[in-house]
């Protein structure tokens, strides 16, 4: 893209950071109040927050955060201070390092790294780390007890998810994830490129095992043992309160924002619609993403509503005895039909 | 709550043989681990009140569980005995605060045994209908929030939805909601409103369309399947031993309702079923409970063709003396078996009553029940024994 | 409704229960006759006072002869009437006035304390409560865990409210109450502890309802709730 006025990599870089640092708490608050507030109220037959702001409550994530900045600091005696503290930021650091390689556009990616998703599910496992630094420091059981539930869970469906994306990596060709994207974009159905060629039709068993592994990553039902309300109250959360807990709420909804991005970018075609190519892409691209993904987040959270929690070891079961053989079987037929075809 | 003090010095020695099975999670790996002591409660989303479970982990697996109760102990019994029999009301309302209407019925029964008053026929079939009206509203409530227990949010909410009706209605004949303090020794306090009748029946389709719902939506999942299929069995001879009552016994495969066996109010006079369930899990206890909502809904609409017409108050003496007696009368209330012991000696309140809840009994199993299982079974086992607190404290 | 005297219960009294004769027989055989005391007849149900040392084997009895298989209940009485002071006439409305000579219930009683059980077969219509005498100086029955499992909680129960010891019980301690709690409080000589903070305030500002006449003196016996 060519601009009026050429732009020095510092600057670039400082408006790649700010971007990156407002889109994923603006992202989270977005999918917290469509979803968590407003879709979950209708679908329970209540209405969910409708003062705040005037239409519709809209104003009240933002109220909630601005509540939360401004609560006491309080740890509890036992905690392992430093640890306890340095942990929700582990788990949001984590967030923040996936956007750098989700595009927006063909030219609106922070990096675009060859080795783009096997980078971005890398550095998604790391709020394992804070996740486990959370649950031990709080030197409560409960918060110990989900801290565990959540390591083996975490680490467990780290597995279908990465089988599921390599697929759509065989697929494309390539791991860069600009590269998927302009592969969707330039492909073709049986030769005729109308819609592109979004890897949504053939690698639908990617897709559907992406989504689970991904409700897992999240931690949200049938998943979320580690969270599990009406046992563990908070889980490896409960004794975190203010700006911590924050921290930890934009993390999940951040997540949830940058696995729901992911998914539309490797499934549905990102920022891609066929036949719009440079500068309008730039400008549409944004949008297109926003759309696909929110798509993408309707199910997750959809399901997040209607299903009860799974206990760990038939989570586990799930994971090892069923997901890892379906998506290794995935991989298996994709290859057969790239060498194939 | 402090993790344990030290932390725990693996000596890990993996013999060669072992290496084979580095698959199997049971390697002969010495870890020289302490038991874990949880304390599940008194402030706890799952236990339903002030209900503490001091439960002693073994990793997820419980080794074993002590209930601590008293919390919300009132001392009823004590209580009864400077009350008058019409103040005793207000107070065993308040044993199984969901199901308010039905504590009253077997007190007042009893009373009237013993003065050898007879309720008329129209106060007793109000009696039967509200008195399944409250089991309709206790059951939709756990219906509701069993789901919610075992991790599914959106039942919850369309229990207390569909509750909303019945707790009308509840509220339009007797003034309350939740404590109606409707009875009286010798009848009721009022007749019913214009269009109750109508307006109940309206409201048990409402209420039979729920429980096809929940049906669908908690039953069929698969998941609330394999949370509570196997989990928390309870044979009959156990649960008969340890006085298991009401639709837990049942869901054993017992068939005893003492609304059949042993019956009272208008029960003799209506035809319904009595549901049991042969495997005595979590899965068949809210399946029963599904089925009896839909029963109650069904004797109601039967009671409500056949209300006679006719006065709802017997004639009753001002100031009421018991006269000199012992009594026992039980009904079948939404949570199990529940019982009033009166012994009275001719005053205007009674010399003693032994207050039997049917929770008391069905916690009481909770020890032995709760060996061996993971913490979410004990979650969704304590969800399907469904016990309210003040029906355990008393 | 006009003040009248209370129904008067005078009616020939009922023809035996075959059940309760089967039942009294069972115990009788189960325990020796001299161990089943008396018995009565309350309202359909049968009560029966069986010797202490008797007490667990009439549970036994019950359960395996009876096919009472189903225990509901096991709690104590006091028959001591309790001490109060003042009566309705003199204007005290804490409470009502009970009888001031002791006497007993259903199946009679040996003394002051007893221990009493109800047990149920779920298999057929048949209840019985079962009674038992506790010496007041030393407090003592043998326990029925081994026979009920659910008597655990009960006895438990029982000891803490009126002293009652059970033989044979696997850990007496306190199950409503908390550890430290000192005395019996379902004993008749242990306060009601609201009242004595408390007093009673009695008949305050009551207005007469339409139609009734107005009450005489505010110290009139409590009225029933309207």
């Amino acid at each position: 893209m060519t601009l009026a006025l050429s732009i020095g990599w510092g600057s670039t870089l400082a408006i790649k950071t700010i971007v990156v640092l407002t889109v994923i708490p603006l992202g989270a608050l977005i999918l917290g109040y469509v979803f968590l507030l407003k879709m979950m109220s209708h679908m329970q037959s209540r209405l969910g927050p409708m003062d705040p702001g005037g239409f519709h409550g809209w104003y009240q994530l933002v109220g909630d955060g601005l509540k939360f900045l401004q609560k006491e600091d309080v740890m509890p005696a036992q905690a392992d201070r430093r640890v306890f503290a340095v942990a929700p930021a582990v788990v949001v650091m984590s967030t923040f390092l996936v956007f750098l390689v989700i595009p927006m556009g063909p030219d609106l990616v922070v990096k675009d790294l060859d080795v783009g998703v096997f980078y971005a599910l890398a550095v998604s496992s790391l709020s394992v780390v804070g996740v486990l630094m959370a649950g031990w420091a709080s030197a409560n059981k409960f918060a110990l007890l989900g801290a565990l539930r959540a390591a083996a869970q975490l680490i467990a469906y780290e597995l279908p998810l990465l089988l599921a994306v390599v697929g759509v990596v065989i697929q494309a060709g390539t791991m860069s994830l600009q590269g998927i994207v302009l592969s969707q974009q330039h492909g073709k159905i049986f030769g005729w490129g109308g819609l592109g060629e979004p890897f949504l039709l053939t690698q639908f068993v990617g897709l559907a095992l992406f989504l689970v592994a991904s409700q897992a990553e999240l931690t949200q039902t049938p998943f979320d043992m580690p969270v599990a309300e009406s046992e563990l109250v908070a889980g490896y959360m409960v004794e975190y309160t203010g700006f911590r807990f924050l921290f930890f709420f934009i993390g999940e909804f951040g997540t949830a924002f940058a696995f729901a991005a992911i998914a539309a970018t490797l499934f549905l075609g990102g920022w891609a619609i066929p036949g719009v190519h440079g500068d309008w892409a730039n400008i549409l691209g944004p949008p297109v993403l926003f759309a696909k993904l929110m798509i993408i987040a309707f199910f997750m959270f959809w399901v997040r509503f209607t299903y009860p929690r799974l206990r760990e070891d038939q989570l586990q079961a799930v994971a090892w005895k069923f997901l890892i053989p379906l998506g290794l079987a995935n991989i298996l037929l994709t290859g057969l039909f790239k060498v194939a075809f | 709550m402090s993790t344990t003090g030290e932390s725990p010095v693996p000596s890990l020695t993996v013999e060669r043989s072992s290496m084979r099975h580095l698959a199997d999670a049971q390697v002969g790996v010495e870890l020289d681990t302490g038991d874990m002591i949880l304390n599940l409660g008194p402030q706890h989303p799952a236990t339903h009140g002030t209900l503490r479970i001091v439960v002693r982990l073994d990793g997820e697996r419980v080794v074993s569980a002590d209930p601590v109760i008293g919390y919300m102990h009132r001392g009823y019994e004590k209580l009864t005995e400077f009350r008058t029999y019409p103040q005793v009301t207000t107070l065993i309302n308040r044993i199984d605060w969901l199901s308010s209407f039905a504590n009253e019925v077997p007190f007042m029964t009893a009373a009237e045994q013993l003065m050898a008053i007879e309720a008329p026929p129209r106060a007793v079939y109000i009696r039967t209908v509200l008195t399944e009206l409250s089991r309709i509203a206790t059951f939709l409530l756990f219906l509701g929030e069993m789901g919610l227990q075992v991790g599914a949010l959106t039942p919850a909410f369309y229990g207390f939805r569909d509750r909303e009706y019945v707790l009308n209605l509840i509220e339009a004949a007797t003034g309350g909601r939740f404590h109606p303090n409707f009875n009286r020794i010798g009848g009721l306090k009022d007749d019913l409103p214009w269009g109750w009748i109508a307006e109940c029946r309206s409201t048990m389709k409402v209420v039979l369309d729920a429980c096809d719902d929940f049906e669908d939506l908690v039953l069929g999942n698969e998941i609330f399947e394999a949370r509570t299929q196997g989990i928390g069995i309870i044979p009959a001879s156990v649960g008969a031993g340890y006085g298991v009552s009401g639709s837990n016994l049942r869901a054993s495969g017992v068939d005893w309702d003492l609304r059949r066996d042993r019956p009272y109010l208008a029960y003799p006079e209506v035809d319904f079923q009595v549901w049991t369930h042969p495997d005595g899990d979590s899965y068949s206890r809210y399946w029963v409970r599904l089925q009896e909502t839909r029963e109650a809904a069904r004797i109601v609409l039967q009671c409500l063709d056949q209300i006679p017409s006719g006065p709802i108050m017997a004639k009753v003496p001002r100031i009421i003396k018991v006269p000199e007696g012992e009594v026992w009368v039980e009904t079948e209330n939404p949570l199990g078996q529940m019982g009033y012991y009166v012994i009275s000696k001719g005053a205007t309140g009674p010399f003693r009553v032994k207050i039997r809840s049917a929770s008391f009994s069905n916690v009481s199993t909770l020890p032995w029940l709760l060996r061996g299982v993971y913490v979410p079974d004990v979650i969704t086992i304590l969800a399907s024994l469904y016990f309210i607190l003040g029906d355990i404290d008393r | 409704m006009a003040d009248e005297p209370g129904p008067e219960v005078t009616e020939a009294p009922p023809a035996p229960d075959p059940d309760h004769e089967t039942m009294l027989a069972a115990l009788r055989a189960g325990l020796g006759d001299d161990a089943v005391l008396e018995h009565a007849d309350a309202f359909g149900d049968l009560v029966v006072r069986v010797a202490p040392a008797a007490w667990r084997d009439a549970a036994t009895v019950a359960q395996r002869d009876l096919s009472c298989d189903y225990l509901s209940f096991i709690a104590g009485i006091d028959w001591e009437p309790a001490a109060r002071e003042g009566d309705e006439a003199g204007g005290d409305t804490s409470a009502p006035v009970q009888p001031t000579e002791r006497s007993y219930g259903a199946a009679g009683s040996a003394g002051r304390f007893q221990v009493f059980a109800h047990v149920e077969s779920t298999s057929r219509p048949r209840g019985l409560t079962l009674k038992t005498d506790v010496d007041e100086d030393a407090p003592s029955v043998a326990s029925w865990v081994s026979v009920y499992p659910g008597a655990d909680w009960h006895e438990r129960e029982c000891w803490e409210m009126f002293g009652i010891a059970f033989d044979g019980h696997p850990s007496l301690r306190h199950l409503y109450l908390p550890s430290e709690f000192e005395g019996h409080p379902l004993r008749k000589d242990f306060p009601l502890l609201a009242r004595v903070v408390k007093p009673w305030p009695g008949l305050v500002d009551v207005e007469a309802m339409p139609g009734d006449d107005a009450p005489a003196e505010p110290a009139a016996t409590a009225e029933e709730p309207s």
